[in-house]
């Protein structure tokens, strides 16, 4: 009998798999830009390259699919072409052996399906919908608010770092907020994932405004004596009080609850976000010329009539507040909360005390995590986040699960609640059903139940983090056009219908982050000052250092490190640690100044005003 | 300053210098393609590209600044091997096609590819382009474009006018009209700065020559041509004569020599202009409360079409007045045909002007006022296209001798030659309009401080005790400034000029190109050397101007001369009559 081998990779193949991921990399980095149908040929012409070559489909099909694809770039095709590519593809699809012949055809229909109108525009006009002036820095495109990264960047490793803070602010006045908290969508464009990791983009932000030292006003145009209503003193409302007043209006916020933040302060624990650093950036917004009225709510208060009459323009950025019910048995109980109810006693200084209870989270998201980590340095004896899909599906960002572990919080994954166990009104458990990872349905496994008779695990307190919702229902009985909760609005914020009141943040999208609301708050200024017939540009108020042409060599990420857990887990306080000034300086240094290289040297680097 | 090396001899250059231009202080060459000084250097050809001590890759010349004691190697293996890499890879993306080509003899690509010795092309061509509407007058060969940028560039930044963009991604980036338009549903002013800065043979005028060289060729056509103020200040420059050799009067040799009839100077119309538009302003003035303020001057076609695709409601703020070319037709097909008993049917005028606007101009219908379906000037060429006739027909320069141009058409005053240069139409109307309020002539440097490069200039002068307010711009990004401050109440004006191109028609979009190199303001020079030393300085003196007035106009802004020397130009048609759908 001949014997068997042990297989060991060539360095061919070695070299293959580390070139995919150098592929994966760049792909990542660039889907925010290029041309969908350059894509769509590229994607085909890869998937070609993996084909064994066996079934007539997938040998010749797609290599056919590329060509008719590469004709409709040329400038040679016609709907026709079009047609036929969606027509091989389904072919393909149906009749190949295996799944590269069949997962690549899938991919193509998808792809012909989605970029439909930039195919019919290669075909009529032999050019791409798509421009490349939006994406060409990535990370300032990745951005929602178009932050210039690689400029502050820059000041940061020049040590300018009070210009830092104000090239922030030209685009985004929470440099704190974001320095902590960011989802910081940019990273996942930053184009040194090319040649290792992304920079650390918000711990350069946040290092720059720890190290800013230098008092300064930003410069603030004519007053106008025009009178704006925002409702809402969240991240969104704040950002566009902040830049109307640098415009010369007269902003007012009209927030319903003792504090100023929204979310920042009544969805983010303050070991993410200490609320006394929160509360000065706030407060130096609000000293640019926001008047502020807490404790006051529209409609209830003041009405929304009265707000048309009184004020020019009105912003609405309620956000998502309410909270979403599980809709199961016991749900009522004493002992049962919602996080919503939970963060938002945090938010104003009542901390309660769970010392010695168990506790359940049910949740898989960010604000699940945040809850199951306060309630640890609440005293629980025993935190479970008891989820009904798996770990890798959970919408809370990885380092906030992996935190909650370290803290020593169970997952609980493929659980669903299915009631709670409660004696004399008050909760003692929750019963919950095993399930397994089902068909994928928008890019999850739905959870299906396993064949295993459901259990009751006891608990004294059940925190509920499925979600929230928008409390939208009296604005639209004043008239605002609403869907699901979501307060209508155009792409330049405008609700439909009501002249002169914008909307935006959370209400108009559902809930998202920080950054998308600044950015919403940043367009309906601009917008409310372009509706009152003004144009009072934010201008670039610094200069940033030259970039310097020199090789770049692969060098590690510097990722933020946390206090031990042990130190953190019993306190409120400020859990991520600050960068070294070595970290900061060799994280500094990483940034390829793509506002210098590439597409950045021709369309000037930067936005100099909005 | 600081202290750096190339290729070892050591040069201290001051912080902000480019590689490139420490180089040349160095007086050491680093070819360069892409790269236009202060309008493009985004270092995407790779031509320029040198090696820096110690590391590994190279970097680019022209946008890169020194660094303290680095040393940079122009002409090492691994430069060498890149940069003729780069410029081979460029040829295969170009139309190879110097024997046909507009800018063979003056084109960067084909310098570049000749320096660095490259004989053959090792890659596959991939030429590819676009269809594009041969009748207008502004034509783009993108099989020849090598992706500069420049006409972007130039388009956007020093004319404000963002008609062209990029298109497509990866290998197939070239560039298109923005908006996936065609040329003729864009605002393109064809004031032609995309041409005059273009390196290679992508961009250029519709070429006219055959047209003229046909009248030429007809035994029963008088041939009347018109030379236009900025034309003499260029014409020598593809004719290897300098600028003190290539005088107006060989000129004017060179083109008797290829045969015209009568060779008359634009100069002369630009006198009548001044008549003219010296006293509608005048008029204007006198009944300030009926216009909007300030006047306008319209004698150029590019910022009239500026101002018909983008602010049609501003248009009677223009000048009504032709433009010089469009007066001096309807003056010859006047005043001189009848003198000479010519038909205008038996006549064919043409023009050589620094612009390629003029080309759409001769084809408005409403400028053709002599006679119905017939237009006052027939053909209309670029300085460019003059010195391809006069090469083509082999006019030997070195045997030029000084001539004169041709009577009555032929006289213009310094006024009439300053026309050319920014500034020059509004000092021109100052001199005049000085003269007939005080019926004294001014000293004719009295109103020089509009002169020069600025792009934006302004000045009050004492107009016999009533101050009059004037600004001057050129360039359609420094013109688009000076509306937005009209608009918003920041400046006040009573007149003023709107030149499209950056310095006036010296640095017309029809002028001699010389790349990388902004020549209007030596060019402008030319013109007020030849207005020092001028018998006359003043339009109204013009005896030419004064008899046409005499025997055909009668008086300026009289009926018969707005019939003939004033339109309206709310009627033109935006798109060149050659190319309307009919």
């Amino acid at each position: 009998m001949a014997r068997l081998e042990i297989t060991r990779p060539s360095e061919a193949h070695a070299t293959v798999s580390e070139l995919t991921q150098d592929l994966g990399a760049l792909l990542t980095s660039g889907s925010m830009a290029g041309c969908p149908v350059e894509f769509a040929g590229a994607m085909v012409h890869t998937c070609a390259s993996q084909s064994c070559g066996k079934c007539v489909p997938c040998r010749i099909g797609l290599s056919q699919l590329d060509h008719l694809i590469t004709q409709v770039l040329d400038g040679q095709g016609t709907l026709k072409t079009v047609e036929m590519i969606e027509t091989l593809a389904e072919s393909i699809y149906l009749s190949a052996d295996c799944a590269v012949g069949y997962g690549a055809a899938q991919s193509v229909l998808t792809a012909v399906i989605a970029f439909q109108d930039d195919f019919r525009h290669h075909v009529r006009r032999n050019s791409c919908l798509t421009k490349i002036e939006g994406t060409s820095i990535p990370c300032i495109s990745g951005c929602p608010a178009n932050v210039d990264i690689p400029g502050y960047i820059a000041l940061v490793g020049a040590g300018r770092y009070t210009d830092a803070v104000r090239l922030i602010r030209k685009d985004n006045p929470f440099v704190l907020a974001c320095g902590l908290i960011c989802e910081h969508p940019c990273e996942l464009s930053c184009r040194r994932a090319l040649i290792d990791d992304p920079i650390n983009i918000r711990g350069l932000k946040r290092y720059a405004i720890e190290h800013a030292s230098d008092s300064y006003t930003p410069f603030h145009y004519e007053k106008t004596d025009r009178k704006i209503a925002i409702i809402g003193g969240g991240p969104s409302g704040l950002t566009a009080a902040y830049y109307l007043a640098l415009m010369g209006h007269e902003p007012t916020i009209f927030e319903q609850r003792e504090h100023l933040g929204g979310m920042m302060r009544y969805g983010i624990p303050a070991y993410r976000l200490p609320r006394e650093r929160l509360d000065a950036e706030i407060d130096f917004m609000v000293s640019q010329g926001i008047e502020v009225h807490l404790n006051t709510r529209i409609p209830d208060d003041i009405s929304f009539e009265d707000l048309k009459a009184n004020y020019d323009a009105i912003y609405v950025a309620i956000g998502a507040h309410n909270d979403n019910k599980l809709g199961i048995e016991g749900e009522d109980a004493e002992g049962v909360m919602s996080a919503v109810e939970m963060l938002r006693k945090i938010g104003d200084g009542s901390y309660p005390d769970f010392a010695g209870q168990r506790i359940a989270v049910i949740g898989g998201g960010n604000v699940a995590m945040d809850v199951a980590r306060s309630s640890v340095r609440l005293g629980a004896e025993s935190v479970t986040i008891v989820y009904r899909r798996r770990i890798e599906d959970m919408t809370a960002q990885r380092e906030e699960i992996d935190g909650a572990i370290a803290e020593g919080c169970e997952l609980l994954e493929l659980h669903a609640p299915q009631s709670i166990a409660t004696e004399d009104g008050k909760v003692v458990g929750l019963t919950v059903q095993r399930q397994i990872p089902g068909e994928i349905s928008g890019g999850r496994p739905r959870p299906v139940a396993a064949d295993c008779p459901p259990e009751t695990l006891p608990f004294d307190r059940i925190l509920v983090a499925i979600g929230q919702v928008i409390d939208s229902e009296e604005f639209a009985k004043a008239g605002v056009a609403t869907s699901r909760g979501r307060i209508l609005g155009d792409e330049y914020g405008e609700v439909f219908d009501i002249d002169g009141v914008f909307v935006g943040g959370d209400c108009e999208t559902g809930p998202a982050t920080v950054i998308r609301a600044v950015a919403a708050g940043k367009v309906v200024a601009r917008n409310i000052d372009d509706y009152l017939g003004y144009h009072h540009p934010i201008k670039l108020d610094v200069e940033v250092p030259p970039a310097v042409a020199r090789d770049r060599a692969a060098c590690g990420r510097s990722n933020m490190l946390e206090r031990k857990v042990a130190d953190r887990k019993d306190d409120f306080d400020l859990m991520e640690s600050p960068y070294s000034e070595q970290e900061a300086m060799q994280e500094a240094d990483r940034c390829l100044r793509c506002d210098h290289f590439g597409m950045g040297a021709f369309l000037g680097g930067r936005s100099f005003e909005w | 300053m600081v202290k750096v090396k190339i290729n070892n001899t050591k040069v201290e250059v001051s912080a902000d210098t480019t590689i490139l231009d420490a180089a040349a202080q160095a007086g050491i060459t680093i070819p360069t393609l892409c790269y236009f000084r202060n309008l493009n250097d985004i270092a995407a050809c790779r031509v320029c590209v040198v090696e820096v001590e110690g590391m590994e890759r190279l970097v680019a010349a022209c946008n890169t600044k020194v660094q303290p004691g680095a040393h940079y190697i122009t002409n090492s293996p691994k430069v060498r091997a890149a940069r003729t890499t780069n410029v081979e890879l460029i040829l295969t993306q170009h139309k190879t096609a110097c024997t046909t080509c507009v800018r063979s003899g003056n084109c960067s690509l084909q310098d570049v590819a000749t320096d660095l010795n490259i004989l053959d092309v090792p890659f596959e061509l991939d030429t590819r382009g676009d269809k594009w509407n041969s009748r207008y007058p502004l034509i783009r060969e993108n099989k020849k474009c090598i992706k500069c940028m420049r006409c972007i560039q130039v388009c956007n930044n020093i004319q404000g006018m963002h008609i062209w963009d990029l298109r497509n991604h990866g290998s197939r980036t070239t560039i298109g009209l923005s908006g996936d338009a065609t040329i003729n549903e864009t605002k393109c002013v064809l004031c032609g700065q995309c041409i005059t800065h273009c390196p290679v043979g992508a961009l250029r005028e519709r070429d006219d020559t055959d047209r003229v060289l046909a009248a030429l060729a007809d035994p029963d056509i008088t041939t009347v041509i018109q030379i236009a103020p900025a034309v003499r200040t260029a014409w020598g420059d593809a004719l290897g004569l300098t600028r003190e050799e290539a005088t107006p009067g060989k000129m004017v040799n060179a083109l008797r020599k290829l045969g015209f009839d009568y060779i008359f100077d634009t100069d002369f119309a630009a006198d009548l202009t001044i008549m003219e538009e010296g006293t509608e302003l005048l008029g204007r003035l006198a009944n300030r409360d009926d216009y909007e303020w300030p006047m306008f001057t319209s004698c150029c076609p590019g910022w009239v079409r500026y101002m018909k695709g983008n602010r049609s409601e501003q248009i009677p703020q223009l000048s009504s007045a032709k433009s010089p070319q469009q007066m001096f037709g309807a003056a010859m097909k006047t005043y001189f045909m009848q003198e000479k008993g010519l038909e205008p049917s038996k006549v064919c005028c043409i023009s050589v002007m620094p612009c390629v606007a003029k080309k759409y101009e001769v084809g408005v219908e409403e400028m053709w006022s002599v006679e119905k379906g017939t237009p006052d000037v027939d053909i209309s060429l670029t300085t460019r296209e003059m010195v391809r006739m006069l090469k083509s027909d082999f006019v030997s320069i070195e045997d030029l001798v000084e001539d004169e141009f041709d009577h009555p058409l032929g006289v213009a005053t310094g006024a009439g030659h300053i026309f050319g240069a920014t500034g020059g139409v509004m000092e021109a109307a100052l001199r005049t309009a000085y003269f007939a309020v005080t019926g004294e002539n001014p000293d004719p440097d009295a109103f020089a401080d509009v002169r020069g490069m600025d792009g934006w200039k302004e000045a009050t002068f004492d107009l016999a005790g009533t101050p009059l307010r004037v600004a001057v711009a050129s360039g359609l990004a420094n013109m688009q400034r000076l509306l937005e401050a009209l608009d918003e109440g920041t400046v006040e004006y009573d007149f003023v000029e709107i030149m499209a191109c950056p310095g006036g028609c010296a640095g017309g979009g029809g002028q001699p190109i010389k790349d990388n190199c902004e020549q209007a303001e030596a060019r402008g020079q030319v013109l007020y050397k030849l207005d020092r030393r001028a018998d006359l300085r003043f339009s109204h003196e013009n005896p030419s101007v004064q008899e046409a007035y005499e025997k055909i106009f009668g008086e300026p802004n009289s009926h018969e001369a707005h019939r003939l020397l004033h339109t309206n130009q709310y009627a033109w048609s935006f798109v060149p009559r050659e190319c309307l759908e009919r």
